[in-house]
This record gives structure tokens, C-alpha cells and sequence, in this order.
């Protein structure tokens, strides 16, 4: 066996993430052989791959939001690796930022750094129990400010 | 986190699966052989991507199977340097704190790599880190189960393809009839991970590494 190539492209987490779920489906239909002792590793690998990815935000994910939003990252001008981070954890605050893109205080301002949070919230879906929880914290919140 | 990995591969398709398309054939002997499986200096291979090329098949004599060179590529869990990847804590040792994400479990955060001050709870062999306030000094844990977040420093790769027999291990000949495999526990005998991530989670300007209930107020 030779590696022709080692790192011939990135792959975000939703694009494995799809094309896992697609081969889970394939086999699932063709049955049989699914359980024959050579197809054991392949059943252990991409059960816990999607076991993994499917508590990630790129399961909420599709092939026109991860265009949308690589169209909306352009301006901000930021590398592949980046955008790729932002992509798959989907960060909501300044330090989360900090931590994905390199000497962000240099390269971004904190209104850039506010913007980008922003965009990311907007164009990449997020986990709808998360936004119930806060949803209700908000709410309470308000609530308490009224009675007072 | 996943690259993908351009492979050139001889793949043997035995005669009673003639009756199968090629090109389900061969994707199912590659996911055969190389799922689950770490490459040396490529990664932790997860699942054939597509076929690129497939030449021909030719028939040897002396083996009724046809033999296929076929160019794949395949999707390998290699991160990159500095990526920030997010996991859950297996166990803590002296070594560290050992970390796992389900499919991939060889994550090691070495003790100077942690958030410092950080000291080695025996009794309850947990990690912990000694956190600074004004107002006094919180012990926050690194308990097992709980989510992490943090950033790839280093991987090794180890060559674990099997090696000839060793070397005069025993010194008397045993009479023949009698098993000469040395017990299974010999020291010498430690399964190293093919591939493992060291990882780190403290440094001095780094806020946002470390466990996520730390950071989420």
C-alpha cells in the first residue's frame, strides 16, 4: 500500500459527519454481510465517529449553511484552518474566538470580534435545547426586573 | 480534525464474491482493512471517501482471486497542529490526565501542560487545579466524564508492525513436546498506542482551555 498523498484536503466535520449517516444507510439496506468479522472495525468506528459528531453543532448542519457561511467569513478575512474551526465548534463568546483564530487582538477589533460571534450565531444553526434553556433564563430575568 | 488521504492499493477480491459489483467489492476489502486502523504518519483511517482510478484486474497463477490496483481516497482522522479539539475526560494517572473523544481514546494532557498551579489528588486520583482569586484559592477538579476542551501540542506515531522473534529469550532449550511460549505478562511486553496526541490545555495567556463547565458561567 502507498500514501499517494497525506493531505490532499480538509474535510469539516459535517461533510464526515454526511458521509457517514449515507453509509450507515447504504448497509443498512444491503444487509447482510454487516456482521461478518471483517466488517467489525468498520461498525466500531462509525458508530462512535457518529456518536461523536452528533453532539457537535455540524449535525445541524448543511451543505447551503456551510456555503452561506463561508461566503459570509470572506470579508473577515481569516485562513483555512480557522474558518474550519469556526465551523465545526460554532464558538458563541470572545474567548472561544480568541483561542480559533490566531493573535485575534492584533488581526480583529473587538467590534470585528462581536461581528464574527454574531455571523457565526446567525448563519450556523445551534443546539435547540441550549436555546430553550437560555430562552427560559432570559425570560425569568425579565420577569424578576418586572416584579421589581 | 478529518483529512483526506490519496491512497494507491492491490486489492484481492476472492472468486466467491465475482458475482458483486467490482466497485462494491473493492470499497468493502478496503473498509476491511484499513477502518479503525492507524497509518504510520497519516492517522487514525475512518471510512473509504471514494474510488479514484481503478486499472485492471488481472488473475495469477496458482490463485483463483483477481488482483486490482486501485487509486482511493480515504478519510483520516489527522488533526492539525494547534487545533482545538473538545473530548471527555477517561481517567487521571501520574502521567496525566488521559482524555478520550469515543472513537479515538490515546489523548494525554502531560501535568505541565495543565492549567498551573496544578497538583496529583492521590487519594482521589483526580487532577487538580489550584485557582487564585482575590477572594481565596478554589480547587477546581478534573473529574472523570466531564467535557474538556483543548489544543493539540504534539502526536507520536510508534511503529508497532510485529518484529521477529526475540533474541535468546530463554536460555535452556525446552525438550520437544513441551510449549515454549514465554507467559503472556513479561515485562518486556507493553502495548503502545500507535498513535497518540499530547495535548495541553494551560498556558500562560490561554483563557477558554480546559474543562467547559469552567468557562460557561
Amino acid at each position: 500500500m502507498e500514501v499517494k498523498n497525506a493531505n490532499a484536503a480538509m474535510l469539516s466535520n459535517y461533510e464526515v459527519f454526511k458521509l457517514l449517516t449515507d453509509l450507515k444507510e447504504q448497509r443498512r439496506d444491503a444487509g447482510k454481510s454487516k456482521h461478518s468479522v471483517g466488517q467489525q472495525n468498520l461498525n466500531t468506528i462509525m458508530y462512535e465517529t457518529l456518536k461523536y459528531l452528533s453532539k457537535t453543532p455540524c449535525s445541524r448542519q448543511s451543505p447551503e449553511i456551510v456555503k452561506e457561511f463561508l461566503s459570509t467569513m470572506t470579508h473577515h478575512k481569516l485562513t483555512k484552518a480557522e474558518k474550519l474551526q469556526l465551523l465545526n465548534h460554532r464558538p458563541q463568546t470572545a474567548v472561544e474566538i480568541q483561542l480559533m483564530v490566531e493573535e485575534s487582538e492584533e488581526r480583529l477589533s473587538e467590534e470585528q470580534i462581536e461581528e464574527l460571534i454574531q455571523n457565526v450565531a446567525d448563519v450556523l444553526p445551534g443546539d435547540p435545547e441550549e436555546e430553550k434553556v437560555a430562552a427560559a433564563a432570559d425570560a425569568e430575568m425579565d420577569e424578576g426586573g418586572d416584579q421589581s | 480534525m478529518f483529512v483526506l488521504v490519496e491512497m494507491v492499493d492491490t486489492v484481492r477480491i476472492p472468486p466467491w464474491v465475482f458475482d458483486r459489483q467490482l466497485n462494491d467489492a473493492i470499497a468493502e476489502e478496503l473498509n476491511k482493512k484499513l477502518a479503525n486502523k492507524v497509518v504510520y504518519n497519516v492517522g487514525l483511517c475512518i471510512c473509504l471517501y471514494d474510488i479514484t482510478k481503478l486499472e485492471d484486474s488481472y488473475i495469477f497463477p496458482g490463485d483463483g482471486a483477481s488482483h486490482t490496483k486501485v487509486h482511493f481516497r480515504f478519510v483520516v482522522f489527522h488533526p492539525f497542529l494547534d487545533e482545538i479539539l473538545a473530548g471527555k475526560i477517561k481517567y487521571c494517572s501520574q502521567e496525566g490526565v488521559h482524555v478520550t473523544m469515543g472513537f479515538f481514546d490515546d489523548i494525554l494532557i502531560p501535568p505541565e501542560s495543565l492549567q498551573q498551579p496544578a497538583k496529583f489528588d492521590e487519594a482521589e486520583q483526580v487532577w487538580v487545579w489550584e485557582y487564585e482569586t482575590d477572594e481565596g484559592a478554589h480547587d477546581l477538579y478534573m473529574d472523570p466524564g466531564e467535557e474538556i476542551r483543548f489544543r493539540v501540542a504534539d502526536e507520536v506515531f510508534v511503529d508497532t508492525s510485529p518484529t521477529g522473534p526475540a533474541a535468546a529469550k530463554t536460555d535452556a532449550p525446552a525438550p520437544p513436546g513441551q510449549s515454549t511460549a514465554p507467559p503472556a505478562e513479561e515485562s518486556g511486553e507493553k502495548k503502545e498506542a500507535p498513535y497518540t496526541l499530547v495535548v495541553r490545555t494551560g498556558t500562560i495567556c490561554e483563557p477558554g482551555l480546559g474543562l467547559l463547565s469552567w468557562w460557561n458561567s
